[in-house]
């Protein structure tokens, strides 16, 4: 793991935060493309409660912890998400958009599903793999 | 009740209860050790163990993609209770296209390493940040997924 204290308590954390993730992201049907792809019909606006949740939660803990804690539980620093609104953001979101579109399937859920063995996704998941080796083996840097 | 059952034909609280999971999962991972959990970060940085160039070599990638990959299969994890202890093993399946699966994923991948960040970067952790950019990358790709799903709906049907 990344340097620091406590290596084998922040593998462990890390595997935990992800466990939370994925079961919610299956406990909210996120990881079948149909309800995705409803949801982008507006025949089912589930989509916007699992984000709307997780949002408000991840806002709190943002917001919240770096005013209580000085540093994180298990050392480090508080990172930070910088995004930028530039070209490539605006194309690469775009194009993002066309593809989640066409499949109903983005990187989390991707992932996901193959703990629940649905073999099919798995197709979503080497597209995304290539589509991001492409984007870096183009990129300037 | 109506309403509710037109916007939410297959029910709302499975919705909310898994949204609130995601976030408890991003936000444990902060108080503990610091970090950002976007999803889609770990397609490029697992990549820098295999590819020499540069770019991949980046210390953004490869003082994360340890982590990374250790969150991933976190979620691999987190799916397989959900699949065991919820759904009873049953097998998933979709209907979606093969062709449509992996040529979507290809944009996708593509389109959110671009971009910086997905449903999760850019939706989750960017808004939950309150940076305006991740407002307008997910306006942009609601947007055009929307136009996408309706015309791909037209056309295939």
């Amino acid at each position: 793991m990344s340097a620091g204290r406590n290596p084998v308590a922040r593998f462990a954390v890390t595997l935990l935060a992800g466990a939370l993730f994925g079961f919610g992201l299956a406990l909210s049907t996120m990881i079948q493309p149909e309800v995705v792809l409803q949801f982008l019909r507006w025949q089912d606006f589930g989509l916007t409660l699992v984000m709307g949740g997780a949002v408000v939660v991840t806002a709190l803990a943002y917001k919240l912890i770096p005013r209580l804690l000085k540093e994180p539980f298990l050392g480090g620093h508080f990172h930070q998400h910088q995004s930028q609104w530039n070209r490539q953001t605006a194309v690469g979101s775009a194009l993002f958009g066309v593809g989640w579109g066409l499949c109903g399937v983005c990187p989390g859920p991707a992932i996901a599903a193959l703990g629940v063995g649905n073999w099919s996704l798995t197709y979503a998941l080497v597209g995304i793999a290539l589509g991001a080796l492409v984007q870096g083996w183009l990129a300037k840097e | 009740m109506t309403s509710i059952d037109t916007l939410f034909p297959l029910g709302w609280q499975h919705y909310l209860a898994g949204g609130l999971l995601i976030g408890a999962g991003v936000a444990l991972l902060f108080v503990l050790t610091g970090r950002v959990g976007g999803m889609s970060t770990v397609f490029s940085s697992s990549w820098s163990w295999l590819v020499r160039r540069p770019f991949f070599q980046q210390p953004r990638f490869t003082e994360s993609r340890s982590w990374r990959l250790v969150y991933a299969l976190g979620l691999v994890l987190g799916a397989a209770l959900w699949w065991q202890l919820v759904a009873g093993g049953q097998p998933q399946t979709t209907g979606v296209a093969t062709w449509q699966l992996f040529v979507g994923g290809l944009l996708v991948g593509f389109g959110a390493r671009l971009a910086n960040g997905c449903t999760s970067g850019h939706g989750i952790c960017g808004l939950g940040s309150l940076q305006w950019p991740s407002l307008w990358a997910v306006l942009t790709f609601m947007g055009t997924a929307f136009l996408t799903a309706n015309l791909v709906a037209r056309w295939l049907s």
